[in-house]
């Protein structure tokens, strides 16, 4: 399939920022100018460079505690992406194991992995990380934790979709003739026929996955502090939203643009790879 | 008749009919294989012909042990499949094959070709390495394919070189019988003559027997030493290939023979052209399977299930008309 001219902007586009944020990630200590933990309280409340007050010293201005807020969003970048990347890495792998297991094997197997997705599934993921986060206390384990927690469920069902699809393939009849293992038919003909579906989920999930994350640390139950991270810094600049717009608007606008280029890769993605998973609508 | 390979005794394949979603019960059995005698001679081929739907590709499940029997017993080399240890089936599994009618479906689109036909040595673990890749050279010449096209994907390849790919699998192991479920039957003409021809050459040169399932009598023709006529789940006619096309007894034979195109197009068509379709087999006729389609039924044929026996040298056929 060719994609058209438009699709290829976006996903050239898309895979532009996603490449200059993952830089960003990296070389994080390198980019920014500041110290993102250290603050100067004289410095406090800075707005950006470009407002009445501002300065060349503090691009994106100063929060509560006089740290610098671009350096803040630079190493915010870090924790968004390694959460995102290492979360999906757990969830997408156990996901896809446990999904082709019930799909390849039926039977009972099937039924108890299928009842437990249907549990995770039921189970609300802030009221989880709360819960776990009570119990455990918050830290970075936890949310990548939590979030896999969440997260292994979406593959674990299209995993087993797919197998289903695939196990009534002939060369899966013939790997058995051929006297392949169960484990053998299941990792060298199952995995890789169901991974281009798989990999196009994980495209999609990384925004997701950033909310989430954010949205915990809105709440306190994320990344503790003083580390930066996106959700955190837009919860610490709500109570001055109206003194200091750039607090939350910020890392906010970073979220935003982080998740759309995600999403419209992996858009893109689906579209070439796998049509049928085609979202409802599209862009 | 030579030495059998593989015979099989009064098999029975009955699946079941589930209703119900919280309190499920069986409500009946659809007995796709029912009651099938067969004998695989060794070096030679064993034509099996129906309609779609008559148990034909369960037959091959049986043999190939994706489906468990129901009943009767499957004799390989003179032992019973039942009896088999570990190692037993592990030797089956080597010494039967198969190729299966569509190349699209038999070949995993994420294998290199040569890993695809060296599946069954590296599974099995006796060949080394160099082995392994030497052998996949010999089948792939064989089958008269390029040996570079182990580093290619099944994709790049057409219908017909796809299906001698499945063919070179099969043969990787060296078996002693390959099931060859309907291996033509997703091709076209000029590809089924060359890949007759290779069966045949194949055949001469290494001395596996076949088992050729197939839903015309045109097919099996070309191949078969003997041949099985199956209707719903039993054997109505066995004889040898010529004595089929000169001599068929079961009016059901017959007409199959005059549904195949004749030699001579201008030539008239004789004999009944079938009618209907095929009877549900959840519910097959009382009596002789084949009396609500048959041409010469008589009265008793909707009772009497007739049995299958020898009415001429070498020739079996269940019709009443014959006993």
């Amino acid at each position: 399939m060719q994609l058209s001219l438009s699709a290829k902007i976006i996903v050239v586009t898309g895979l532009v920022i996603i490449l200059v944020l993952a830089v960003i990630a990296i070389f994080a200590p390198l980019i920014a100018p500041y110290d993102p933990t250290i603050g100067e309280l004289s410095e406090r409340l800075k707005p950006p460079c470009w407002q009445e007050g501002g300065s060349r010293d503090h691009i994106l201005g100063t929060d509560t505690l006089g740290r610098d807020v671009l350096s803040r969003l630079i190493y915010g970048t870090r924790t968004s992406l390694t959460v995102a990347v290492i979360a999906i890495l757990i969830a997408g792998s156990i996901g896809s194991l446990l999904g082709i297991t019930a799909g390849y094997l039926g039977g009972w197997v099937d039924t108890v992995i299928m009842r437990l997705t249907d549990l995770a599934f039921s189970f609300p993921t802030i009221l989880l990380a709360l819960v776990l986060a009570f119990v455990l206390g918050p830290s970075f384990f936890n949310i990548i934790l939590v979030i896999s927690l969440v997260l292994w469920v979406e593959y674990a069902r299209m995993a087993r979709g797919e197998a289903l699809k695939i196990r009534g393939m002939d060369y899966v009849a013939l790997a058995q003739v051929a006297g392949c293992s169960k484990i053998r038919i299941m990792l060298r003909h199952i995995l890789p026929n169901v991974a281009s579906s798989l990999i196009v989920l994980a495209t999609l999930q990384v925004g997701m996955v950033i909310v989430l994350e954010s949205s915990l640390s809105f709440l306190g139950v994320g990344v503790p502090p003083p580390d930066p991270d996106w959700g955190s810094m837009v919860a610490g600049g709500r109570s001055y939203i109206f003194s200091a717009w750039w607090l939350s608007a910020v890392p906010g606008v970073a979220i935003v643009i982080t998740v759309l280029s995600f999403n419209l890769l992996g858009d893109t993605l689906t579209e070439y790879i796998n049509p049928s998973l085609r979202r409802q609508g599209g862009w | 008749m030579t030495e059998a390979v593989l015979e099989t005794k009064d098999i029975k394949k009955y699946f079941p009919v589930i209703k119900g979603i919280l309190f499920s019960k069986t409500t009946g059995w659809v007995k796709a294989v029912d009651g099938v005698d067969l004998y695989i001679g060794t070096g030679e081929t064993l034509g099996l012909v129906g309609e779609s739907g008559c148990g034909k590709t369960t037959i091959a499940k049986l043999l190939l042990m994706l489906e468990k029997l129901t009943d009767g017993s499957i004799i390989f080399r003179g032992r019973d499949l039942k009896e088999f240890t570990r190692e037993d089936v592990r030797q089956y599994r080597k010494s039967v094959q198969a190729v299966f009618q569509n190349p699209l479906s038999s070949l995993d689109p994420r294998m290199k070709v040569g890993s695809i036909i060296s599946e069954p040595l590296i599974v099995d673990r006796t060949l080394d390495r160099k082995g392994v890749k030497d052998r996949v050279t010999t089948v792939l010449e064989a089958v008269g394919l390029d040996p570079r096209s182990a580093k290619a994907y099944p994709q790049e390849f057409s219908g017909g070189q796809k299906q001698r790919i499945a063919i070179a699998r099969a043969l990787a192991s060296d078996p002693q019988l390959i099931i060859l479920d309907e291996p033509i039957s997703s091709q076209d003409v000029s590809i089924r003559a060359q890949l007759m021809n290779l069966l045949k050459d194949l055949q001469d040169s290494m001395g596996v027997s076949f088992l050729f399932i197939a839903h015309d009598l045109a097919t099996v023709r070309y191949l078969s030493d003997r041949i099985n006529v199956m209707y719903l789940g039993k054997i109505v006619e066995c004889t040898n290939r010529e004595d089929l096309y000169t001599n068929p007894l079961h009016p059901y034979t017959k007409a199959l023979l005059s549904a195949s195109l004749p030699h001579d197009p201008d030539s008239r068509r004789e004999g009944d052209v079938l009618s209907g379709e095929v009877p549900s087999p959840l519910n097959p006729p009382t009596g002789c399977r084949f009396h609500t389609r048959c041409s010469q039924a008589m009265p008793e044929c909707s009772q009497t299930d007739p049995v299958f026996k020898e009415v001429q040298p070498g020739h079996s056929v269940a019709c009443l008309l014959y006993q």
